[in-house]
């Protein structure tokens, strides 16, 4: 490129705004999400609404610190996902990117996160590997997991004799995880599997024939490893067919059951790891989140959001912005360092294989009848407490515990 | 138990018909995309937009004005059309003089466009919409148990969709139709105002799409993902059938359904993919489609 007068001035231009930012590093996140396709609603803009009201409690201007947020849409593509993560980590100087609802993207975008010692916070992802064989000191996951979710729902419906099943599995990394560590279970505690199917993700919306074959194997119980606008489908369509089997919402969110409404969904039993109306300092979350997000009420994802941002700032206030920017690796050993505390999940902590600990509850879809309204959809059924509530540590096969 | 390549017969038989349900959705749709481009020369993409525009216009009705089902089934059509012919009148009418491929990237955008505002406004978990008490319940057929709502999906398609191969083969509308699309000029000089006929077509064809919604909304979630879904198969089926056929992609759409009902017992990974298949070799075998007149 030819040296002319335009460039000089503009470099010119541009260089008191190179000095301004040195002086003062801005922290940039990245919420990467699901903003169209079946899990907007239960991530989407409700992840990016939490994650202002995130930065805006802790008082970031207050603090002195300068962040800048930015969003994308994964379109539920681990190709577009990957492009996304590296353009923010390269282009951009993105440094935390939160959430990714999906796991076939969140496996892909930990990988990158690693390779450019970034830092990555996952909330609504699934899959147990991003803990296990996939793990990485980039990496922490946040929310639940397929294990947690198998343990939970699937030893209770096995305990209360619920012990053959058949699995509708969306066929990808997070439907695939979630029939395997849930096969454990029902197998370890004597039950068996009858059969499944794996049906094409994203774009299958016609469920009748996989429940017909479920059915049709003699199962007791319905295990529908999928999620979002998928399970809901399941569910309806299982009604409509009058399947009688038992029907195990492996993952559900707090919008599918208000998307379902309570005269489909009463009576299913499932697991969350926060629930909007559990104490009161959920409530009080709750409440301030709402008028952010059209009135609805936040999913474990959102509250996920929340949460790991809330303790990703405290550890840079630990640490300096400066090194955080400079080290994802240190600053993730950083949180796992620092005891966890916030209104969603209340205290916990982090362990070394990067998962996240606290109780996972299990709930029950109240009646129409015992509903107060919109959004009061849970009553409460068993608690796992932190430390049984996710697969030890030692059984993960994550590389970096080993050493 | 009688077993079929080592499948259960009842359970073969309740996929068939399964098949047979999802063949009458890909009919309907690839009927209206089949009139349009027969009428038109244009490759509606927005087709699946305005299907999920059919179910949700349904789903308004009956929330804020309390209209149900039946009513519905007529109304949220000829809502849905007016939008259409607004659409045709005001935008895809500018782009007949040019190659295929404009309309297409047209529609196409508008698709995105529209999925995006229902998708701003109702999320994509989708709204429930309750099966009418007339149609609940379901009849144990011995091999399955058999939805009454489906059966009557299946019957509500095969009417209509038998009704407009009658209007368009069998009246002097039709023949008008026809005429026109051979060469307008001609019948525009025997006093027929063509621009009119065209803008018709294309509002019935989003009408077809529209009813295919309202018939879709208690079975599927209202979600405006819903088109999407369908969209390629229907384009598959429209393709295979012959560009244009109306005989053609009726008899497409309810096979395709059957296919692809099989193979989500056989090999359910491949449901999405069969209908591509089935293409590709309809196309090497007889490249203008099962129905396609020779140029």
């Amino acid at each position: 490129m030819s040296l002319t007068r335009r460039t000089l001035l503009t470099t010119a231009a541009a260089l008191p705004a190179v000095a301004r930012a040195q002086s003062a590093p801005v922290l940039k996140i990245g919420c990467l999400t699901d903003m169209s396709g079946p899990y907007k609603d239960l991530a989407g803009p409700g992840a990016v609404a939490a994650l202002n009201l995130a930065l805006e409690e802790y008082g970031v201007s207050g603090k002195g610190m300068k962040v800048e947020v930015l969003s994308a849409d994964h379109l539920n593509k681990p190709d577009v996902g990957a492009t996304v993560a590296r353009q923010w980590f390269d282009r951009d100087g993105v440094d935390v990117i939160v959430e990714v609802a999906n796991s076939g993207v969140a496996l892909a975008v930990a990988g990158i996160a690693k390779e450019k010692n970034k830092v990555y916070l996952n909330t609504g992802a699934a899959t147990s590997d991003l803990t296990g064989s996939a793990c990485n000191a980039n990496t922490i996951h946040w929310v639940y997991d397929t294990y947690m979710l198998a343990k939970s729902t699937g030893g209770a419906m096995v305990k209360t004799g619920g012990d053959s099943w058949f699995f509708i599995t969306a066929d990808y990394a997070f439907g695939k995880a979630l029939q395997r560590d849930t096969t454990d279970f029902v197998t370890g505690a004597g039950g068996k599997v009858m059969g499944s199917v794996a049906y094409p993700f994203p774009g299958t919306s016609d469920f009748s024939s996989y429940l017909i074959q479920a059915q049709a194997s003699g199962a007791k119980v319905l295990g529908m490893a999928n999620a979002g606008a998928d399970t809901i489908n399941t569910i309806k369509q299982a009604k409509e067919f009058g399947i009688k089997m038992r029907l195990a919402g492996l993952l559900l969110f707090l919008t599918d059951i208000h998307s379902l409404g309570l005269d489909v969904a009463q009576g299913i039993v499932l697991t969350d790891s926060f629930y909007w109306d559990m104490n009161d300092r959920a409530r009080a979350f709750s409440n301030r989140f709402s008028p952010k997000a059209g009135g609805a009420r936040p999913t474990m994802v959102q509250a996920g959001v929340y949460s790991s941002i809330l303790h990703y700032l405290k550890a840079a206030s630990a640490m300096g912005v400066d090194k955080v920017k400079l080290d994802g690796a240190a600053t993730i050993a950083q949180m796992k360092k620092m005891p966890t505390d916030d209104d969603c999940f209340g205290p916990g902590s982090i362990r070394a294989d990067g998962r996240k600990l606290h109780p996972a509850y299990l709930w029950e879809v109240k009646k129409p009848s015992e509903s107060k309204g919109p959004w009061d959809y849970y009553k409460a059924l068993a608690t796992t407490p932190a430390d049984q509530a996710f697969r030890p540590l030692d059984k993960g096969g994550c590389p970096i515990v080993k050493s | 138990m009688m077993m079929i390549f080592g499948i259960p017969a009842p359970l073969l038989f309740g996929q068939l018909l399964l098949g047979l349900i999802n063949g009458a959705f890909y009919a309907m749709l690839s009927l209206g995309l089949a009139v349009i481009f027969g009428m038109l020369n244009i490759i509606n993409f927005a087709h699946g937009a305005l299907f999920m525009m059919g179910a949700f216009v349904a789903w308004i009705l009956l929330d804020q004005l309390g209209i149900g089902y039946f009513p519905s089934l007529i109304l949220a059509p000829l809502i849905v059309g007016a939008f259409g012919v607004i659409l045709e009148r005001t935008i895809i009418s500018r782009l007949y003089k040019l190659d295929h491929l404009y309309g297409l990237l047209l529609t196409f955008g508008l698709s995105l466009v529209i999925e995006g505002l229902f998708r701003n406004a109702y999320g994509s978990s989708g709204l429930p919409y309750r099966i009418p008490d007339i149609l609940q319940g379901a009849t144990n057929l011995g091999f399955m148990y058999m939805p009454i709502y489906r059966g009557w999906v299946v019957v509500a398609a095969l009417v209509v969709c038998l009704s407009t191969w009658a209007i368009i083969e069998k009246t002097s509308l039709g023949a008008t139709l026809r005429a026109a699309t051979e060469n307008a000029p001609l019948v525009q000089a025997f006093g027929v105002n063509v621009p009119r006929l065209i803008t018709l077509t294309y509002g019935a064809g989003v009408a077809l799409a529209a009813f295919a919604g309202v018939l879709a909304a208690p079975i599927y979630s209202v979600n405006p993902n819903m088109g999407t879904n369908f969209i390629n198969t229907v384009f598959a089926v429209v393709v295979i059938g012959g560009m244009g056929s109306i005989l053609g992609s009726i008899v497409t759409g309810f096979g395709l359904g059957v296919i692809e009902g099989l193979t989500k017992v056989f090999y359910p990974q491949a449901s999405a993919t069969v209908v591509f298949v089935v293409m590709v070799i309809i196309l090497l075998a007889r490249p203008r489609g099962l129905f396609g007149k020779a140029a």
